[in-house]
């Protein structure tokens, strides 16, 4: 090795890279990072990367959102446009279309890294997306990482405020009539909506400053939490270590994995570049918001069919599923509540998604740390809630595309949406019942294999003439996985010190009942070895007997 | 060689309870039984083929720097193609080709260093797997008895909770010291205008011409047929130095003919119309979009956004959707020359509710 050092302290010639290490190190302690990081063991499954394609695609964003920067030009002045875009030559439009028309068209490459942001852009969200998905399935949010449910959650709000703020700054069509769409959401809103739209447009809807101010959201204040965000979330993520699955030899004490150096960071730093591959890829064949087909922001022309991106999309559904007429005049002023009931039924969506942790840490009561990520069916309440979540997401997510589901499927536009309206109202329940009884079968299926084994395949004849199938009892690797979860037991309601019982002890007997009442708990020894009894007992000498003991 | 480094026989010893560190947590209503399978430790190492095939290592080996290599050549290719396809004057094709073949050299690159890498820890690198003992993130009992000793210093040093005079003047003033940056968010809207004045007028006049979108040019009742529909804006518009798109989202507004018998007119309305002639807002009374898309047979006008349906020959009322108002009505007339005039501006405000309608 090049940095080997003889005893006597003289130095033999150092390699570069040894001398530059520790150059480095004298002047930053390096060193101890590296020792203390360096071979951490990092958990391994596929699940786990889901966050990272969040992590890459961002980084992805960042770097061609720079490149933009360079090009683009956030002013609502009105210019004549005189690019190479031959349909558009003389149209009158603001320079932020202008500008984007230009990357798009007289910049080489220009369109390609467009094309790359908003493709990142929706991958980034749809990252953070599926994976809270996993975090909320596996009930990888329970103590000790709560508090980094919370920075995911506020990352993944912001990222839709990135999103949005940044398809709003090509001022084309379909930007502006997404702005106007907010503007009239916000002048619904009692009290506060008239002025905060004036403000928030430094006048009348559209005024010449939005884009001027959604840029600087855009590019500085909206990037800068969400690094800071990343930042935290990551340094949660060594603190805490990483959860992993149950299997034979994880467990709570310990976290099992290829070391970070290098296997960790090669796979990592490798699935990085397939990610931006990935965009790369997509960029180069396909069109995303092709602005100069939309044209320039005009309130009055519009075509239908145009759907904002994909995340906004269960907001824009909610709005549409307002029956008609919620919206009254009181006490001389004006309630929206065909504006207002979505932003609250949504808003209220989002509170339980953001407290969920906390919710279920109150009804189990259970303050010890969890670093072992559930198997989504052994805990049926939490995977039938999320079910239901999904559900109610998708149900409105769909809503946005009413139109188009009524002209492609022949469908009435009231068909449409009235069948959406139920979808969103009992498709909840639906999902819920559903998810809980797949869970719970499936955790029966599993306690059966653990006490009689799975089919082998092989049918053997008894000596009574019966056929029967050799069950293949499971080693005690297989069997870990199956039997080693946290089971909970509904809480019994019992005094205080003070010989009471509170309303909120109830509230939570309550709540505990529903989660746990049928539970499935997992398979004890005795009861394994009771199933070996049984199975033993009848068993008459012969050709099943020989089956089974060549088994084991 | 694979070399393992749990030490099996200690691994297998602890369980996947809730271990020893956190003994003292409550475990709520987990049931804890006394009578769960112990477990059974790390399974033994699995070798990969890499591991056992010299041959197959060696290959895996070539796949890599291949890779590695096809990455410099992706990266060679992007560069060449920024060349090669450049976007001559006015050719779309040319843009497609350009992003195409820049892209791909790029997908190249990339892909030959993430698949490469990827390759190069999954079958060349030492297949290790390690296990890190984890501690319990409140720390030790000493680490927190010392940081709470810190805080108890800090605060008998400073006077924190004594003084208490001191410290809750300061929280006044930290409470206090934002708002003068919440007084200067004022200046985002202009200082001597008033929105609800600004909502409750628009560009028509007694007497404004309706005139063609964009175009600008005045519509003569005699060109308007029975079915037909014009997107019309205030004559004048297309002149104004300023405020454009401001009067435009205010007062764009739909032009349609109907036989006068199919037309179900308020009574206070009768003389709005002329001849059959009805002239609506086109701003959506929902959320603002406009309604810009006119069913010739319904007489029903749909706004793309979220659906809301009017029926025109209904004084605009809505059908279907989630807008609770009517289209605003323009009062029209014909002047001496033939063409459409505004009677008046509307008279109320157009497009989205606000709180202080009424
Ligand atoms: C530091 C970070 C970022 C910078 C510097 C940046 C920069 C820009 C610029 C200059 C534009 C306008 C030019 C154009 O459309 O061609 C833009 C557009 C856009 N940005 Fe970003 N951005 C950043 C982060 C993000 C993030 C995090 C998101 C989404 C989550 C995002 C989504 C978008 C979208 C959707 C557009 C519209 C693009 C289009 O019309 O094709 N950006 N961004
Ligand atoms: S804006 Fe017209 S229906 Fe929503």
């Amino acid at each position: 090795m090049s940095t080997a050092t003889s005893p006597n302290g003289t130095q033999p010639k150092q390699s570069f890279t040894s001398a530059a290490s520790v150059y480095v190190n004298e002047r930053t302690s390096l060193a101890g990072f590296v020792k203390e990081l360096g071979r951490k063991a990092f958990p391994d499954h596929w699940s786990f990367l889901l966050g990272e394609v969040a992590l890459f695609s961002f980084v992805v964003v960042l770097i061609t959102g720079t490149f933009l920067t360079f090009f683009f030009q956030a002013s609502m002045a009105e210019v004549h446009y005189d690019g190479s875009y031959v349909p558009l030559k003389g149209v009158e439009m603001s320079v932020a279309m202008a500008s984007t028309l230009d990357i798009s068209f007289d910049v080489r490459g220009g369109l390609f890294v467009r094309q790359m942001h908003h493709w990142a852009a929706l991958l980034f969200i749809a990252g953070i997306g599926l994976h809270m998905l996993r975090i909320f399935f596996t009930g990888a949010f329970r103590k000790p990482r709560e508090l980094n449910w919370v920075v995911g959650f506020v990352m993944f709000i912001l990222a839709m405020g990135e999103g949005f703020t940044g398809y709003s700054l090509p001022d084309d069509l379909l930007s502006g009539n997404g702005l106007r769409i907010i503007d009239g959401m916000i002048k619904g809103m009692p009290l506060i909506g008239t002025w905060t739209s004036f403000l928030l447009f430094g006048g009348e809807f559209p005024g010449t400053a939005i884009v001027g101010r959604l840029y600087t959201l855009h590019i500085l204040l909206l990037p800068a939490l969400l690094v800071a965000l990343v930042a935290i979330h990551l340094l949660y993520v060594v603190v805490h270590k990483h959860t992993q699955y149950a299997a034979p030899g994880k467990t709570q004490l310990n976290a099992v994995g290829p070391p970070i150096l290098p296997t960790y960071a090669a796979k990592a730093g490798g699935f990085f570049f397939i990610v931006f591959g990935v965009l790369a890829l997509i960029a180069s064949f396909f069109t995303i918001n092709p602005i100069w087909n939309y044209g320039p922001y005009d309130p009055s022309p519009v075509s239908a069919g145009t759907q904002p991106d994909w995340y906004i999309g269960f907001a824009d559904g909610a709005l549409r599923l307002i029956p008609p007429g919620w919206e009254f005049v009181w006490l001389d002023r004006t309630w929206s509540f065909n504006i207002l009931v979505p932003l609250i039924v949504l808003g209220g969506f989002i509170v339980m998604v953001l407290i969920y942790p906390f919710i279920e840490a109150w009804v189990t009561g259970d303050k010890r740390e969890h670093h072992i990520a559930d198997r989504p069916r052994n805990n049926p309440t939490r995977t039938a809630i999320g079910a239901a979540g999904v559900t109610f997401y998708a149900g409105l997510w769909a809503a946005a595309s009413s139109d188009i589901l009524a002209t492609h499927f022949s469908l009435t536009m009231e068909g449409v949406i009235h069948a959406l309206q139920a979808t969103v109202i009992v498709g909840p329940f639906i999902a819920y019942f559903i998810a809980k009884r797949v869970c719970i079968a499936l955790q029966k299926k599993d306690r059966e294999i653990v006490l009689h084994g799975f089919e082998s395949g092989r049918i053997v004849k008894l000596p009574g003439g019966e056929f029967i199938e050799v069950h293949q009892p499971l080693d005690e690797y297989d069997r870990w996985k199956l039997v080693s979860y946290d089971s909970y037991q509904p809480l019994m309601l019992r005094p205080n010190a003070r010989g009471k019982i509170t309303v909120g002890q109830r509230v939570r007997a309550a709540v505990s009942r529903w989660f746990f009442e049928d539970r499935i708990a997992p398979v004890t020894r005795a009861e394994l070895e009771a199933a070996h009894a049984l199975h033993h007992a009848p068993a008459p000498a012969g050709e099943l007997e020989a089956a089974q003991s060549s088994q084991h | 060689m694979a070399q393992d480094d749990h030490s099996g026989a200690e691994l297998a010893a602890a369980d996947s309870s809730h271990a020893a560190h956190d003994s003292v947590a409550s475990p709520g209503t987990a049931l804890i039984t006394t009578d769960g399978f112990e477990n059974p430790g790390f399974p033994p190492h699995r070798p990969r083929v890499t591991d056992e095939d010299p041959k197959r290592a060696k290959r895996a080996q070539r796949t890599v720097y291949t890779l590695f290599y096809l990455s410099i050549l992706g990266s060679v290719w992007a560069v060449a193609a920024y060349m090669l396809f450049p976007i001559e004057g006015n050719d779309v094709d040319a843009v497609r080709l350009n992003n195409m073949f820049i892209g791909l050299g790029a997908t190249l690159a990339l892909f030959g260093i993430g698949f490469g890498a990827v390759h190069w820890a999954k079958s060349v690198m030492v297949d290790v797997e390690l296990a890190d003992e984890r501690h319990p993130v409140g720390g030790s009992p000493e680490t927190r008895a010392a940081a709470a000793q810190v805080f108890a210093d800090a605060d008998r040093e400073s006077g924190f909770s004594r003084r208490s005079v001191i410290r809750n003047s300061l929280i006044g003033a930290l409470i206090a010291f934002p708002l003068p940056a919440v007084v200067l968010f004022r200046g985002f809207a202009p200082q001597d205008q008033n929105p609800v004045e600004l909502l409750n007028h628009t560009m028509w006049k007694q007497g404004t011409r309706l005139a063609l979108d964009p175009s600008g040019a005045p519509i003569k009742a005699s060109d308007v047929t029975i079915g037909s529909a014009f997107h019309v804006i205030p004559e004048g518009l297309a002149d104004l130095e300023h405020g454009k798109l401001e009067e435009k989202a205010k007062a764009a507004v739909l032009l349609m003919r109907l036989e006068p018998s199919e037309l179900n007119e308020l009574p206070e309305r009768a003389s709005w119309s002329y001849d059959g002639i009805v002239a609506y807002s086109k701003i959506c009374t929902h959320v603002g979009c406009p309604v810009a898309l006119y069913e010739q047979h319904t007489h029903h006008l749909l706004c793309p956004c979220h659906q809301s349906q009017f029926d025109v020959a209904n004084h605009c009322e809505v059908i279907f959707g989630p807008a609770k108002r009517p289209l605003p009505q323009l009062p029209i007339a014909v002047d001496d020359e033939g063409y459409l005039v505004a009677q008046s501006d509307f008279t109320e405000p157009v497009g989205p509710s606000f709180w202080e309608r009424n």
